[in-house]
């Protein structure tokens, strides 16, 4: 467990991150869209519970905030395809370049 | 090179390469399914570092719930059979190029700084402490986050029926 430094996990995160950034770039389906939100939010899950099992080992708080971040995950992705869905029955169409009536 | 440390190289390349896998493929059953796998290599990870109620909150939150979630929208709302369309050529080079250079900017600063540990011991995570904690008011307790939590799921559970419900009387206009 030990010989694993820091470093290699946040680099970990890093990758995570950024391919959850990539997706969300070049994505135009929403419910992708989402998924590539759920990977970033689990890169930083993984960020807090690293941080807190090597740096501050006597305390919780990293383990907290992950289940916190857990939960409102969770919330977010139930309103985030209930919109969809709502979405789909107006639109026919869950691509957001076909949602733009507010943009201007 | 010992074994534990090869367990871990083996779940970061399994996380790493079903996430690209997931915001790559252009059919989305299987976006979702590589994503499934993802997370699950996720939770494996809290496994290894000895997190276990975690990898279970882990386990039941986002592969039982989420993804289950996301299917379900999935069948409801595109034909599942069929390919996305491809990004445009241009849109995918630069958010390539943003993604490799955030990469290395993030890899670089890491890699140079230097991470002092702030205290002493070693690290157990006990279900007592957990739930303690959790619920108390002084010495650090979390229950006004904990509350807080409790009333944002009421809300979004009641947000989400009162979006997601059909209204029958008047249909809606916009086409």
């Amino acid at each position: 467990m030990n010989e694993i430094p820091l470093n290699q996990i946040l680099f970990l995160s890093i990758g995570l991150f950024f391919i959850g950034a990539y997706g969300l770039f070049t994505r135009r389906n929403m419910i992708t869209m989402l998924m590539s939100i759920e990977l970033m939010l689990n890169s930083v899950n993984i960020n807090f519970v690293a941080f807190n099992k090597y740096l501050y080992p006597d305390k919780l708080d990293g383990v907290f905030f992950s289940i916190f971040v857990i939960t409102i995950a969770a919330a977010e992705a139930a309103v985030a395809i209930a919109i969809i869905i709502n979405l789909y029955r107006s639109h026919h169409s869950i691509d957001v370049e076909d949602a733009g009536e507010m943009k201007y | 090179m010992s074994a534990s440390s090869i367990i871990f190289y083996i779940i970061a390349a399994f996380i790493l390469a079903t996430g690209i896998l997931a915001v790559t493929t252009r059919k989305i059953f299987r976006a979702s399914i590589w994503l499934l796998f993802s997370l699950i290599g996720v939770a494996s990870l809290y496994f290894w570092m000895q997190l276990e109620f975690l990898a279970a909150v882990q386990i039941i939150v986002y592969v039982g719930g989420i993804v289950v979630l996301i299917i379900f929208s999935i069948f409801l709302t595109i034909k599942s059979g069929e390919e996305m369309p491809k990004p445009i050529l241009m849109r995918s080079i630069f958010s390539a190029l943003a993604v490799i250079f955030g990469t290395a900017f993030m890899v670089r600063l890491i890699s140079q700084y230097n991470f002092k540990a702030g205290s002493e011991g070693t690290f157990v995570l006990r279900i007592n402490d957990i739930g303690t904690q959790m619920l108390d008011t002084k010495n650090y307790g979390y229950l006004l986050p904990f509350e807080l939590i409790s009333i944002l799921l009421l809300a979004a559970m009641i947000g989400c029926i009162v979006i997601a419900i059909k209204q029958k009387e008047q249909p809606t206009t916009i086409s």
